[in-house]
């Protein structure tokens, strides 16, 4: 570190970095908990679909497997890429 | 019967094995009759930290598989008459650790003692599903860092749903944050997680919080469980969490950094 940089702030703070990564790694792995065992399956499966497509990233889609009332959801959140 | 508590995290060298070996003396010191067994089969290290490798004979493994019977195993400690400690094996069968062979000396164990800590191996494979498995209460260690906060909560889904409580389906087990390494200073910075940002990813009550400290490096360098150094930082937050195991109400101490002055600050320090 140079003499200099001691004065700079170095802002975002890399903690609250942290944490907010955090938060979203999270939250993703506990939905995936308890989620069916095919569900990487299925979720690669349909990114090779619609990849031939558009190209999108593995990130870009979300599935989720929820349960209510005795049935189950099926959710797919699908961020496409700017035309 | 003893209460079971398994030390676990997830994530390796985060404090597990210095966390187990200040827990049982200091329960034991508070005159709480405690065993603790090391987990960790092919890595024993306990043993080191406790001072006792070279009185090891028979290990967890022998007695369950009834090479010895588990008096030949257990290990007196020669500071404290309420303390015993059950080395793990060096043979590298990770799988030697069975359900029944477990539950059979835990039982065994649960008669004579009010504690049984056990000190599980890194991973969540199954060496560590093995140490958590009959737990009772879950002293969950973490490190104020991105790696050890992840594998953490996934140590608490394992909790949840692969423990023997989960299974049956009775009373969960009792999950406590115990946050070491930490370094306040560089929390204030923001360059470290904060205790408030930890409890608030992983939401479940706080046992204490341990200071990196250089004596712990020196008492595991003695063979001595730190709570017996009592002047240390490390020491004292580890007799406090004891305390509050056992039910007190204390303030959680050594969180603020040393205040510096401007050209400290400026300079370094
Ligand atoms: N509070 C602390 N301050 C400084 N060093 C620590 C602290 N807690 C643990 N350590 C060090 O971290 C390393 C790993 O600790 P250990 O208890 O063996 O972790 P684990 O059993 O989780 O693998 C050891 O070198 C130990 O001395
Ligand atoms: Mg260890």
């Amino acid at each position: 570190m140079s003499f200099l940089d001691r004065f700079r702030d170095t802002s975002p703070k890399s903690a609250s970095l942290a944490k907010e990564r955090l938060k979203i790694i999270v939250a993703h792995e506990r939905k995936t908990r308890n989620a069916p065992a095919y569900l990487p399956a299925l979720q690669r499966d349909l990114l090779a679909a619609i990849n031939k497509y558009v190209d999108i990233d593995m990130d870009q889609l979300q599935v989720n497997i929820s349960e209510e009332d005795n049935q189950s959801i099926l959710e797919l959140n699908l961020t496409l890429p700017p035309k | 019967m003893a209460e079971i508590i398994v030390v676990t995290s997830g994530k390796g060298g985060v404090g597990k094995t210095t966390t187990s070996a200040a827990l049982s003396m200091g329960l034991a010191q508070a005159g709480k009759k405690t065993v603790v067994i090391d987990f960790d089969i092919g890595l024993r290290n306990l043993d080191l930290i406790m001072n006792c490798e070279r009185r090891v004979v028979f290990d967890f493994v022998n007695v369950i598989q009834g090479d010895s019977n588990l008096s030949q195993a257990l290990i007196k400690d020669k500071r404290c008459e309420n303390l015993y400690i059950l080395p793990a094996s060096q043979t590298r069968d990770k799988d030697a650790l069975t359900i029944e062979g477990v539950e059979k000396i835990l039982n065994e164990l649960s008669d004579s003692f009010d504690y049984i800590i056990c000190d599980s191996p890194a991973g969540i494979e199954h060496g560590a599903q093995m140490a958590l498995y009959f737990a009772d209460t879950a002293i969950v260690v973490t490190n104020p860092e991105v790696s050890s906060v992840r594998d953490s909560d996934r140590i608490l889904g394992i909790l949840q749903s692969k423990s023997r409580r989960a299974e049956a389906g009775i009373e969960p087990v009792k999950e406590k944050l115990l946050l070491t390494r930490y370094n306040p200073t560089r929390v204030e910075k923001g360059e470290m997680l904060s205790v408030d940002d930890v409890l608030e990813i992983l939401a479940i009550p706080l046992l204490g919080v341990i200071p990196e400290d250089e004596s712990v490096l020196k008492s595991s360098n003695e063979g001595k469980p730190v709570i017996l150094e009592e002047k240390s930082l490390a020491g004292q937050s580890y007799s406090d969490s004891v305390q509050r195991f056992l039910g007190a109400e204390l303030e959680h101490r050594f969180l603020d950094g040393e205040k510096k002055g401007f050209l400290k600050r400026v300079f370094g320090g």
